[in-house]
């Protein structure tokens, strides 16, 4: 479960959010708005990446802010960028990196690392370089790298901005197939009209809260886009 | 001259990182102790069994040393200038050897081996606050920036011939400069968000 209580922040002179109060318990969430309406930030504070000005911000009952570490072993992150994620040469290096700090052996880390593989469609490619993969590759890396993790929650920030229409579906597919609570920043309404719940920011404030189809109906009207 | 891993099942592909990584030692010591045109001779032969019993053919040799071009070019001349066939022959061919003994070590031990390796090695670095975890991603963090950047400057090339300023030193060094800058935020973010940071 997560929960904003009263949550601001600024950037400089620049406030992004204002008040925000929500509990988010669903399984499937979207978070809409235009491109600074302070969407990216609300989710990252959701990890302890960005942290409030004001107000709290807890996961599970933990605090981002002052446990980030056990926050983080239940929620991972995408970014738009999966070349800012990839770390190691190759494939599999990347994803078993992500457990270097899980104490495992190295045959439950084979294990684990091609268990992640073929449930993204990455099976065959363990000692592929990564820096060679597709941008759709990458990101399905990325995606692999923090699932392998098995966290709970499943924060995407616009993973699928850099990625063509095939392996927008594909992401999205593997996203609805997952059995984690999954948080979507998207400016793809496609994606998540059919979220259980989704979220309009705009100019940092929640002006819209409701199902899918509903919350995407508003938010065209609001852009004024049919 | 950073080579990536290449899967195998030879004997070299099977020995365990410590000791590829020991043998790398001792071998570019000897040649440093040794320092002679005989010495870079058996070197040679060193590493061209290593790289066969690999299954690596000489290409690959070849490319693992192939950077180092420009400075052999440099260097062969000064040398025998300096002194004598003999010296120039030692002082590169011990340079090139111990490259592409490196390159083999690299071609077949997988990174995260190697970084356990430097985890054990500098783990009594713990006693003065020295996290050897940190040092490991900072090198695997220095290897993989190598690609990202070569990516980088092909796409700011690109832009600045769509501009028409393929001269402009200003408009390859200053987007190189944001765009650099722009992803170490962006790869910090994500080393926190994978927990790698925590």
């Amino acid at each position: 479960m997560i929960e904003f209580d009263h949550v601001g922040h600024s950037f400089g002179e620049r406030r992004v959010l204002e008040d925000i109060t929500c509990t988010l318990t669903e399984s499937r969430i979207g978070i809409i708005g235009a491109n600074g309406s302070g969407k990216s930030t609300l989710a990252r504070m959701i990890n302890g990446l960005v942290h409030p000005d004001e107000g709290t911000v807890l996961v599970d009952g933990l605090d981002p802010a002052r446990q980030g570490r056990q926050v983080r072993q239940r929620v991972s992150f995408i970014f738009s960028d999966p070349d800012a994620q990839i770390v190691m040469p190759t494939v599999g290096e990347d994803i078993a990196f992500s457990l270097r700090r899980r104490s495992l052996n190295a045959e439950e880390t084979r294990e684990r690392t091609n268990a992640v593989l073929e449930l993204v469609g990455l099976d065959g490619y363990v000692d592929h370089p990564a820096h060679l993969l597709s941008s759709g590759q990458k990101q399905l890396l990325a995606l692999a790298t923090v699932l392998v993790t098995e966290p709970s929650i499943l924060v995407c920030d616009e993973p699928t901005t850099l990625l063509d229409l095939r392996n927008t579906r594909e992401i999205a597919e593997l996203l609805q197939a997952l059995p984690q609570q999954i948080i979507l920043v998207t400016h793809d309404l496609d994606l998540i009209s059919d979220y259980d719940r989704v979220l309009v920011i705009d100019q940092g404030r929640i002006v819209a809260d409701g199902a899918g189809a509903e919350s995407c109906g508003f938010y065209r009207d609001l852009l004024g886009v049919p | 001259m950073i080579s990536v891993y290449q899967p195998g099942s030879s004997l070299v592909h099977r020995t365990p990182a410590g000791l590829k990584l020991l043998a790398l030692l001792g071998f570019t010591t000897a040649l440093l102790i040794w320092r002679s045109p005989i010495t870079v001779g058996i070197g040679t032969l060193v590493v061209l069994i290593g790289f066969a019993f690999a299954g690596f053919g000489i290409r690959t040799l070849i490319a693992s040393v192939w950077p180092l071009r420009w400075i052999v070019l440099v260097l062969v001349p000064f040398q025998w200038w300096l002194g004598g066939w003999r010296s120039a022959v030692a002082i590169v061919g011990t340079l090139i050897l111990a490259v592409a003994a490196a390159a083999l070590v690299s071609l077949t031990t997988r990174m995260t081996d190697l970084l356990d390796v430097l985890d054990r090695v500098l783990a009594p670095l713990r006693f003065i606050r020295v996290d050897p975890e940190r040092i490991s991603l900072l090198i695997a963090l220095s290897i993989r920036v190598v690609p990202v950047m070569v990516d980088l400057m092909h796409d700011v090339r690109d832009a600045r011939r769509a501009r028409g300023t393929e001269r402009s030193l200003r408009a390859l060094a200053t987007p190189m400069v944001v765009r650099t800058v722009g992803y170490s935020q962006r790869l910090g973010d994500a080393l926190v968000a994978r927990g790698l940071d925590d």
